[in-house]
């Protein structure tokens, strides 16, 4: 013993889903095999079912209020915040995104730099977008006649197969800047970002409940979602050019979701404002002019 | 049984000669009985059973008369998009707005939602035996169908079981009518004050013995109320009163049941404990407010295929 060389046991880490600002495991138990670019066996995620899906909703419908309702500039400090706390997990990040999607080092830290840069780019934009998408509308009649944009609610997104970290907090960001809340189910094959951006969410000041992550099958969990009467919009981003983004698309007809079709996306361009546009709706208020 | 009422020193001698309660073995039956999976047809009958057997509630300092009418027309159609929806058993209300309740319901057709009035100065019950018995009178005077009374924690904790006793049957004897019949007496307890499990056994004998129909465990006002070990411990008791005398004794959990999940282990309890006689309002309630929109989402969900939510269901 005495000239074995002390090695230490390693530690794994336990990936968990995140809703309501906990950490559960899945409600059915089960887990799935996630492998690296070169299928080398990295983690194991929880494998998400349709209660983990229904539970998230509640706590997303919970948090609405409270999101929605906290002023633009409040909402625009704790997106800040999240991208200091992905500042100082740079590393950790880089890492799990090369392992994810089989980039080199250098290649993962410049997307997750790139990543961090569109949260701060989001944050920038929440007490903006009232100026854009709102208006104050001639109208003949002495009136002032006012349209602001305010959240839709409820927003599912299926998060893009492929870019595992860009690509999830281009379509998480701007669903939370303008205050709708979000139930993400994470890329099938690469969650593994996703679920560790949670444990960032968990940290930030960011209401439970405002950003719920699942991990598992998107054709298990995602029909579920779009048929719920309780969500009020659905980004198809992550269910490609299928079958499936079709069916999912008719059940969402139910209660009249809004839904973002997927379409080819550059994660790396410009995203310009069409995502903070996507789940808004127009309030328009007539107000008598005094005198 | 008449003798253990006789004098105050037998009944005291009955209450504490009653076993006292395994407390662990309580919980650990409690929660054992929690853990069934009742899915499908059984879960869809057990939820038309819940709905049926609600107290649908509200005892509010700021009740109105629009929004008593609001909750009665709730009662009658809980679900108006869904006509096969059962009607739940009663609706429970303060003593003056009775009558409000009473003329909402009036066209509602069969079976019948009752009116149930708290009484006896509730929640707190700190008042005189006249003023408690003016209170019951005038709540049967406005046509109440039942009385929920609250009994007197202050005189049962400090051992006056006899008093007690007396204003139960005080109490039972103003809910009758004219006619000779007689308003419903639920008596509720207030579990959450008793303190022990001991306590809460020989209060459900002391309240069967005078003459209760049911026994409720709580006001739903303070922050213990209907757990599934308190409740099952009153199950038994009633069971118990059964075997003893012949007499069936209804239960009323109320207070703190908001989820299907939950109600669905109470009737579970109850079919487990007292079967399938008790499986009906006539014998089991619940008094819940918020547990009837959850009762609806789950029940919309079974019938579409699809995860209801808030929306689609009424506030109130």
């Amino acid at each position: 013993m005495s000239d074995a060389k002390s090695e230490r046991l390693s530690v794994f880490k336990t990936y968990k889903l995140f809703f309501g600002g906990k950490f559960p495991r899945s409600e059915s138990g089960r887990v799935y095999e996630v492998a690296d670019a070169k299928g080398k066996w990295l983690a194991n995620a929880p494998l998400a079912s349709r209660k983990d899906a229904r539970d998230a909703v509640v706590a997303a419908r919970k948090a609405f209020a409270g999101w929605s309702g906290a002023t633009a500039y409040n909402r625009g400090q704790i997106l800040y915040r999240i991208a200091e706390m992905l500042e100082g997990r740079r590393e950790q990040f880089a890492r799990e995104v090369a392992d994810a999607e089989g980039l080199s080092r250098a290649k993962a830290a410049a997307v997750v730099d790139a990543t961090i840069d569109r949260w701060v780019w989001y944050a920038g934009w929440t007490d903006k977008i009232g100026q854009i998408a709102g208006a104050a509308n001639p109208v003949a009649g002495p009136y002032f006649n006012l349209s602001t944009p305010e959240p839709t609610g409820v927003v599912a997104v299926l998060a893009p197969q492929e870019s595992s970290f860009l690509g999830l907090v281009s379509v998480l960001a701007p669903v939370i800047a303008t205050g709708n809340t979000a139930v993400v189910i994470a890329s099938e094959r690469a969650p593994l970002p996703a679920l560790s951006l949670a444990e960032v969410l968990a940290t930030s000041d960011l209401p439970a409940g405002v950003v719920n992550i699942l991990s598992g099958k998107a054709a298990e969990i995602g029909p579920h979602l779009a048929a719920h009467q309780d969500v009020n919009a659905i980004d198809l981003t992550g269910a490609g050019a299928s079958q499936t983004a079709k069916e999912l698309e008719i059940a969402a007809t139910g209660n009249l979701k809004r839904v973002l079709r997927p379409q080819p996306v550059d994660w790396a361009a410009d995203p310009g404002t069409e995502r903070l546009l996507a789940f808004l709706e127009t309030k328009t208020v007539w107000h008598p002019i005094g005198v | 049984m008449a003798d253990v009422t006789a004098s105050d020193a037998a009944l005291r001698r009955f209450l504490h000669g009653l076993p006292g309660v395994d407390a662990v073995g309580l919980e650990g039956r409690a929660a054992m009985l929690g853990t069934r999976s009742i899915k499908t047809t059984a879960k869809a009958y057990a939820i038309d059973l819940a709905i049926s057997m609600i107290d649908l509630t509200t005892l509010e300092g700021a009740d109105t008369p629009g929004k008593v009418r609001a909750l009665c027309a709730k009662g009658v159609h809980p679900d108006p998009a869904d006509r096969t929806t059962p009607r739940v058993a009663a609706i429970c209300v303060y003593p003056d707005m009775v009558k409000t309740a009473k003329e909402a319901l009036s066209g509602a057709g069969s079976p019948p939602v009752h009116v149930a009035s708290v009484a006896t100065a509730f929640p707190a019950g700190r008042a005189s035996l006249q003023v408690k018995l003016a209170d019951t009178a005038d709540a049967v005077a406005a046509g109440a169908d039942e009385v929920d009374m609250v009994i007197d924690r202050g005189a049962f904790l400090s051992g006056r079981y006899m008093q007690v006793f007396e204003e139960i049957k005080a109490v039972k004897q103003t809910c009758g009518r004219a006619d000779g019949t007689s308003a419903h007496l639920k008596v509720i307890f207030e579990n959450g004050e008793l303190a022990t499990y001991d306590n809460i056994r020989r209060c459900s004998w002391l309240a069967m013995l005078a003459g209760a129909d049911f026994i409720k465990t709580s006001t739903g006002k303070v922050a213990v109320n209907a757990t599934p070990p308190n409740t099952l411990l009153m199950l038994e008791a009633v069971r118990d009163f059964r075997a003893a005398t012949g007499v069936q004794v209804g239960v009323k959990p109320a207070g703190g049941i908001r989820t299907t999940k939950d109600a669905i282990k109470y009737l579970v309890m109850v079919n487990e404990t007292l079967g399938e006689e008790w499986l009906s309002p006539q014998w089991f309630r619940f008094g819940a407010s918020s547990l009837l929109n959850d009762l609806l989402m789950q029940r919309q969900k079974l019938s579409s295929g699809r995860y209801s939510g808030p929306d689609y269901v009424t506030v109130d």
